[in-house]
């Protein structure tokens, strides 16, 4: 185990690597660079391509592609993502901090909310099959699965934020929220929570559960079970303990390649929400081409996913003692 | 050099298979159901302007009879046509068609009968009796809009998919027909793209190109045949090793051709499952990015264009909303139902007759 393991994080280096060259020369070859954004409002051109000759040296843009890119790898080898090239002029790793938490609980609780809801719809769903949960349970699941992200967002927002003007949309905390006490912060906390989480569970609830009822379907038929019922245990003991364990170690992939499309996805919604998280600061760095900022995101994400996969790789070995990687 | 025997035995073969998929297809009411909307957006999408065009489908006009949407058809969708020059005065930018409708004798409009471009002074109004689905901010009919927003669609859905299939059947095969280092180097590869949140690394290269809808549709088909090829490796891995494959190379048959007219519509099934719900997420793909403001660019009719519009007047015009996503939905729903059901009308295991 240990060794593969080791293997398959070797073989993630060239991975990494790849990621990376391609990243790098996309947003390099891409038209306009910082200092040109920077210097376009200077009115008097022989200021403004002074200015700008200055700007490449000072951030090194002056320098061929490959040097750059191989100055960056060695940077990253000490893990130094380098200066954002936005006016700001802070480390990449210090604007990444910030935004890392808002989007990571939002990825924790849309999939823990996506699981703790979507394990009993699915395990009972299957257990009653063609019953009447089963069937109406199916049929808005299904609608709910062909619903993208953001366009279940807009409508929410214009019915639940603006027109019965219930949960506030914009951002993650009031103008208020330094004047309020540490309840009204938490409160203040959860209702800007509510619309988004609930926009980027709901996809996955639904695929979910029509997962667990698939998977559950498969398992119940087995034999195994039979053999259960036969012991004369009880219908609970059998569908949890016999039927549902069984179908743990397909949701354990799941979870793993869900990883990236979570991530990726929450571009949008974040910029929908005005959400300070790591999407939106992917957007604005793009659209700045802030090209510390946009390799550092990349390649970090690409890493997680990596590692998103690892992990659900080695869960299968941890739930089934029958799979082996040695 | 070719014995007809194996060729002819494998087409007929596959006929059979097809027969029997597309039996088991229609006895799913949802796939059915999804394959007419499919269907019916391909229809619409060809036929826009006969829905809604600012021009008669039909009409008599100084003692001729013109048909001016059905012209306009070929104008939008080709440059030249021997049929605009036959055409004045209709279908020329400086005639306007409605104010001349005292003078035609014989008119049949279109359903919805405005222009997607058509600009009115009536800014941002609910839905009407003139207006079915109200207007946007620049005065336009948002119901001609949503009808000409199919077309992008369908275009976007099939065109990037056609690319991806292009890409992930090739490498695919190759990779799961010679093995070895070849499979090894492509499946690397595939893996390098898996990895890039898809969503994000079309964002960058649709900020290195111009953003217009042949841009959106070379970048999604480029990033979106990872599972494309995979199916396709899988399928080849099984079918290489079968006896007619044995056969064929025994008789000296060629690899590519092995590979492409024995292996291949042997192989084809699974992944046109995947190339149906690739089309959901291209249309997804593209709408996200529409929204954002990266994909088809205004005053074009796209529902991205469309939500986005709506996104920005939530609070004056709460009724552009709903007809965009409600397209989005109905499009994405389709294709998904088509999929589900044409994967379970292939697959052996819910076999039942």
């Amino acid at each position: 185990m240990l060794a593969y393991t080791i293997r398959r994080v070797l073989l993630a280096v060239p991975t990494l690597i790849g990621i990376s060259l391609v990243t790098f020369v996309i947003i390099n070859l891409a038209p306009g660079d910082p200092a040109q954004l920077m210097t376009q409002q200077i009115q008097d051109p022989r200021i403004s391509n002074r200015v700008y000759e200055q700007l490449r040296e000072y951030y090194g843009l002056d320098r061929p592609i490959h040097v750059r890119y191989v100055e960056w790898l060695g940077r990253l080898v000490r893990l130094d993502f380098g200066t954002s090239m936005s006016t700001d002029n802070r480390p990449v790793m210090d604007k990444i901090k910030e935004r890392l938490w808002p989007t990571m609980s939002l990825a924790i609780l849309a999939i823990g909310i996506s699981l703790t809801l979507s394990i009993p719809i699915g395990v009972y769903a299957a257990h009653r099959q063609n019953g009447w949960f089963d069937t109406i349970s199916g049929t808005v699941l299904y609608a709910l699965y062909s619903v993208p992200s953001y366009v279940m967002a807009v409508p929410l927002i214009l019915l639940v934020g603006v027109q019965w003007n219930l949960l506030p949309f914009q951002g993650m905390k009031s103008d208020d929220y330094e004047t309020l006490s540490a309840a009204g912060k938490a409160w203040d906390l959860v209702r800007h929570y509510t619309l988004i989480t609930f926009c980027m569970s709901f996809g996955s609830w639904a695929y979910y559960s029509r997962f667990v009822r698939q998977n559950m379907l498969e398992v119940l038929k087995q034999d195994y079970i039979r053999t259960a019922r036969a012991k004369g245990l009880g219908e609970k003991r059998v569908v949890m303990k016999h039927g549902f364990f069984n179908t743990m170690i397909p949701m354990l992939t799941l979870l793993g390649l869900l990883l990236p499309d979570i991530i990726g996805g929450s571009v949008i919604l974040e910029v929908m929400f005005n959400w300070p998280g790591m999407g939106r600061l992917l957007f604005e760095s793009i659209l700045a081409r802030d090209y510390p900022t946009v390799m550092a995101i990349s390649f970090i994400t690409a890493a997680l996913v990596l590692l998103g996969t690892l992990l659900a790789d080695l869960g299968y070995a941890f739930a089934d003692p029958r799979i082996t990687y040695d | 050099m070719t014995d007809p025997a194996p060729t002819t035995s494998t087409k007929r073969q596959s006929q059979a298979f097809w027969r029997v998929a597309w039996r088991r297809f229609r006895r799913s009411g949802r796939g059915v159901a999804g394959l007419l909307i499919v269907l019916g957006m391909l229809l619409l999408s060809a036929l826009s302007p006969l829905v809604a065009t600012n021009q008669p489908i039909l009409c008599k006009y100084q003692g001729n009879w013109h048909f001016p949407a059905i012209v306009e058809i070929f104008q939008s969708r080709t440059a030249r046509s021997h049929w605009i020059n036959k055409a004045p005065p209709f279908n020329l930018p400086q005639f306007d068609a409605k104010a001349h409708a005292r003078e035609f004798e014989f008119a049949l409009w279109p359903l919805i009968p405005y222009h997607e471009y058509e600009q009115t002074v009536n800014f941002l109004q609910p839905p009407s009796s003139r207006h079915w689905l109200g207007t946007d901010e620049l005065g336009r009919d948002v119901a001609a809009r949503l009808v000409h927003g199919t077309t992008v669609s369908v275009k976007v859905g099939f065109v990037s998919m056609g690319i991806a299939v292009l890409i992930g059947v090739v490498l695919g095969a190759a990779a799961g027909y010679y093995g070895g280092w070849v499979d090894v180097l492509i499946s690397r590869l595939i893996e390098v793209v898996i990895c890039f949140p898809t969503f994000f690394l079309i964002l960058s290269i649709m900020i290195w190109l111009e953003p217009n809808i042949i841009n959106v549709m070379i970048v999604i088909g480029l990033t979106r045949w990872t599972s494309i090829a995979r199916y396709a490796r899988g399928e080849f891995l099984k079918i290489k090793n079968s006896d007619y494959v044995m056969a064929a190379r025994a008789l000296g048959i060629g690899h590519t051709r092995i590979m492409f007219r024995h292996i291949l519509p042997n192989s084809l099934a699974p992944v046109l499952v995947t190339v149906t719900f690739g089309i959901a997420s291209a249309i997804l793909i593209e709408a996200g990015l529409s929204w954002l403001g990266f994909g088809v660019q205004a005053p074009a009719p796209s529902w991205g264009n469309m939500l986005r519009t709506a996104y920005d007047t939530l609070r004056i015009a709460p009724h552009l909303v709903y007809p965009p996503c409600v397209a989005i939905f109905i499009a994405v729903l389709a294709y998904n139902l088509v999929g589900d059901a044409f994967r379970d009308a292939i697959d052996p295991r819910v076999h039942r007759d």
